[in-house]
């Protein structure tokens, strides 16, 4: 028996740009190209975690703010109006890339800022930037491993942390980064192999900089394609970007994957599907709002608090310091001192004392 | 206590009603637009929206009815114990020479100030759990707030703040994206429709704020409500972006129209600042309006054109396109001097010292007045506050209240309050001596040589003004006067804030580690190899191997059957 469907009820995105400075503004624009694609398809803000290194839009040297182009001619603005960053800046580190992943993030973290993913979502996982053979670069000062990833994405099936998993990269070498995974369910597609490097499309004189990777490029192209109801599947997914159009040659890895990829839809990665239940029962709902008790309650006169008190604060009593014990060192302080005393002048003088 | 402080406390209901959580009849939302033409050519907008609320978040039963009031900033009041909440995020510098002093000042950056209630304990927890909680809600990276640039001033702000003023921050539209759906009628209608990003951040200066406080309701002030303000101040430079006539209009500013009020809004206005064109000698408002209003605003009585959205007839025209024909010529003169102006600049040369000057201008003919300054300096900077001169017109000028808080290494940072007397007409400057540390290598950014933000420095004042202030806070006023409640008539309160600086630290070189491995390990594999080997190797003698002459000889000889040489 061959499940062609994916049992899936919920789908995620982490998006992910690594690299830092104006001359990477394309890498910004692959990772908002691809939020644009997900967000039109269906997934909303608040299952995608969209990981920016740096701010291209708002940038002193954007000839147009708040905008991020993805065509030459400025034709396409993938950057929005409606754009949601959760990651920005120096805080696109491996180590939070990490425990996005793994979900072990401290306590007070914001929703917006969490993969709370379940055993029956499908995640799509997208990373750009600059990469060499086993490695990806983040910001220019660390990296992270394709050991450490496959390592994550097995922290991740222990857990249970997903149905089925989308790797794609754009990066130079990316074919290395999937070599290592060893966890179920995960289908995984690079920009190019081992030895090779990932080229950008085009640059635009009027910004100065390139402003799409190719693979990314004929991806959007492909995506733009795709409605909700589509029925394209993983195989025409695979065709995209052959190598006269990339010059890099794409790889893709499904031999961890249970499904034929023939069989699975665009839109179980790139969309967002739910499964809406009809009933024609009726529910009661309980009045919650209790009443409350007229009691007298005391009533203050407020005014407003004077914003600049001169007479008071050059009146003003220094703040008490609170005391607190002495500490390690000025025990152990006193304790040799102490005990250089007695032992010069002998202990016979200790009961003089207690 | 000799402060008075509001409590908020829930208003006395009648019996028969539902308490608390039912919200006011009458509709609390207020928005409205300042359109103030500046004397540099540059056209200064100013958006408020204000929503007021009756409801007690102090009380045990959870408020679980929003309507106008956003849920999201709610639930963070009633978790937090917050009393008051000021947020702003600002992109560019205001320039108060050209500009004048705005409406609500802000410094460039993140700012976040939050006082907090009287019952909550654990303020340094709550702290960290507010500004990781609001860091996702406005997506930025306020997260980066902890004790080593957080300061508690004793005096600059009202008691009991905690407050954070951020060096850098980018300020994009995924951080009004946010801050427009807390708006109650999202983007979609009334004012909030102009706020398109495209041209909100190709200005020169672009800042947007949340305040949150208990606001008293009527005269007496006996019942307080909360009020939440939404503001967004923009300064468009129109020779910039490409406007060739010296005309504009809403749609040319902000490539929107006006096509109807926010339904839910109680009043909806536009006050274009006409008092310097009483006679409609510079400019010409079109389509043109009977309605005039007058506000004392900033120690000045100004006034202005006012148009009502929630008329009907506002939009008889055709996409309510407002032409200015303004002609500019140079009347730099005529412009009000802003009585208090402040610089600050980073003096010295090398990586290893330096020097912070402050300068207060008081441009006030005849009469002086004090100002309080809050200096909070990360804690790589040693400052040497025996080095810390005060003068004004060359003589010392002794403060009369300073509260200064050294540092303590990656826990807090400096904190120096002050207050001076600025004699009139006169430039203060204040001087401080510091030394740069060099920081681990782990805690450098991952760009360390573009250099490292000290937040800006905060002027507080009471500024003598020219005409009397309204002192009766409760009347209904516009918003752009109200903000800040004047106590006495003769003065109004103003904050400036400097610009921040950016200061080098010694930077490391990164690659040294690298370098250090490859050396120590070339020395020691050659140096132990080569002890190794003196050591454990034994010497053999042997004979050289012979000639070629010799060796011919040696085989002819074998050949012979003769033993060789």
């Amino acid at each position: 028996y061959i499940n062609i469907y994916s049992g899936h009820t919920n789908n995620w995105a982490v998006l992910v740009c690594t690299s830092r400075f104006w001359f990477n503004y394309r890498h910004v624009a692959n990772t908002l190209s691809v939020y644009r694609s997900v967000k039109r398809l269906g997934i909303p803000d608040s299952h995608i975690v969209l990981m920016l290194a740096d701010d291209m839009a708002c940038n002193h040297r954007n000839p147009k703010p708040a905008t991020v182009f993805s065509h030459k001619n400025m034709e396409l603005n993938v950057y929005g109006d409606d754009v949601e960053v959760d990651y920005r800046g120096y805080e696109v580190t491996v180590e939070n890339f990490l425990r996005i992943l793994t979900g072990r993030l401290p306590p007070s973290t914001p929703r917006s800022k969490r993969l709370l993913s379940d055993d029956r979502s499908n995640i799509l996982i997208y990373l750009t930037g600059h990469g060499g053979n086993g490695f990806l670069k983040f910001q220019d000062s660390e990296e992270i491993s394709n050991v450490e990833l496959a390592d994550a994405f097995e922290q991740m099936w222990q857990k249970r942390r997903y149905n089925e998993l989308l790797f794609i990269i754009d990066t130079c070498q990316g074919a290395s980064m999937y070599e290592r995974f060893y966890s179920p369910n995960l289908m995984a597609l690079a920009s190019s192999q081992v030895g090779e490097d990932s080229l950008s499309h085009q640059p635009d004189l009027a910004i100065g900089v390139h402003l799409m990777d190719r693979y990314t490029f004929y991806l959007l192209e492909f995506l733009e394609d795709i409605h909700p109801a589509s029925k394209t599947n993983m195989n025409d997914l695979f065709k995209v970007c052959p190598k006269s159009q990339c010059v890099s040659t794409p790889g893709h890895r499904t031999d961890l994957f249970l499904r034929d990829p023939g069989s699975v839809l665009i839109t179980d990665f790139f969309g967002s599907v739910r499964k809406v239940e009809l009933t024609m029962e009726t529910i009661n709902l309980t009045d919650p709002i209790e009443q409350l008790e007229s009691g007298e309650l005391q009533k203050e006169m407020h005014t407003y608090a004077d914003q600049l008190p001169v007479s008071e604060i050059i009146h003003q009593k220094p703040k008490q310091k609170d005391w607190h014990p002495p500490d390690g060192f000025i025990l152990g302080l006193w304790t040799l001192i102490l005990l250089v005393f007695f032992q010069t002048y002998g202990v016979k003088h200790l009961k003089h004392i207690f | 206590e000799a402060n008075a402080v509001i409590i908020p406390q829930c208003s006395h209901i009648p019996p028969g009603r539902r308490g608390c959580l039912m919200e006011t009849t009458v509709s609390p939302n207020k928005e409205e637009l300042v359109i103030r033409p500046l004397h540099s050519g540059d056209i200064y907008t100013s958006f408020q929206f204000r929503t007021l609320w009756e409801t007690d978040f102090t009380r045990e039963n959870k408020v679980s009815h929003y309507r106008l009031f956003p849920k999201s900033l709610g639930q963070v009041i009633s978790k937090f114990s917050v009393r008051e909440l000021h947020i702003s995020f600002t992109q560019g510098y205001w320039r108060t020479m050209q500009w004048g002093q705005p409406y609500l000042p802000s410094p460039p950056g993140a700012e976040l100030w939050v006082w907090f209630q009287d019952s909550l304990t654990d303020v340094d927890g709550t702290w960290k759990e507010l500004t990781n909680v609001l860091s996702g809600i406005f997506c930025a990276s306020l997260n980066f707030i902890d004790s080593t640039n957080t300061v508690q001033p004793s005096a600059s702000f009202k008691p009991l703040g905690i407050g954070n003023v951020t060096d850098h921050q980018i300020v994009c539209t995924e951080n009004l994206t946010p801050w427009k759906k807390l708006l109650p009628c999202g983007s979609k209608a009334g004012l909030a429709v102009l706020l398109k990003s495209e041209k909100l951040f190709h200005s020169s200066f672009h800042s947007q704020a949340v305040h949150i406080r208990p606001v008293c309701k009527d005269d007496q002030c006996k019942t307080t409500s909360w009020e939440l303000r939404q503001t967004l101040n923009v300064v468009f430079d129109l020779h910039n972006s490409g406007q060739g006539k010296n005309e504009w209009s809403l749609f040319k500013m902000f490539s929107r129209t006006l096509t109807e009020a926010c339904p839910v809004a109680s009043s909806s206005k536009i006050y274009i600042d006409i008092t310097d064109n009483s006679q409609g000698e510079q400019f010409e408002l079109s389509p043109a309006t009977p309605l005039l209003s007058q506000a004392v605003v900033l120690g000045d009585r100004r006034t202005f054109s006012v148009y009502d959205l929630t008329q009907q007839i506002t939009f008889g025209t055709i996409c309510n396109v407002l032409k200015l024909p303004v002609t500019y010529s140079a009347h730099a003169g005529d412009m009000l001097r802003p009585l208090l102006h402040a610089e600050r600049y980073v003096a010295g040369y090398g990586l290893q010292t330096g020097e912070i000057h402050t300068l207060m201008y008081n441009n006030h003919p005849y009469r002086s007045f004090p100002v309080l300054l809050l200096d909070s300096v990360p804690w790589y900077l040693r400052l040497y506050i025996h080095t810390l001169t005060v003068t004004s017109k060359g003589k010392d000028n002794k403060p009369s209240y300073i509260h200064y808080q050294p540092s303590k290494d990656r826990v807090r940072p400096h904190l120096l309050e002050m207050l001076v007397q600025l004699p009139p007409n006169s430039v203060t400057e204040v001087t401080l001596q510091f030394e740069r540390a060099l920081l681990k290598w782990t805690e450098y950014t991952p760009d360390p040589n573009h250099g490292f933000y000290v937040g800006s420095s905060v002027i507080s004042s009471l500024v003598p003004s020219i005409v009397a202030m309204d002192t009766n806070n409760s009347r209904e006023r516009p918003l752009f006067s109200s903000f800040f409640p004047s106590k006495e008539e003769s003065s109004y309160f103003v904050r400036v804030y400097t610009e921040p600086l950016l200061v080098n630290l010694p930077t490391p070189d990164f690659s040294m580690p690298y370098n250090v491995i490859c050396l120590t390990c070339t020395v020691v594999a050659v140096g132990y190899g080569s002890l190794y080997n003196l050591l454990t190797r034994s010497f053999q003698i042997e004979e050289p191997s012979p000639g070629l002459a010799k060796r011919i000889a040696n085989i002819i000889r074998k050949m012979r059957g003769v033993p060789p040489l």
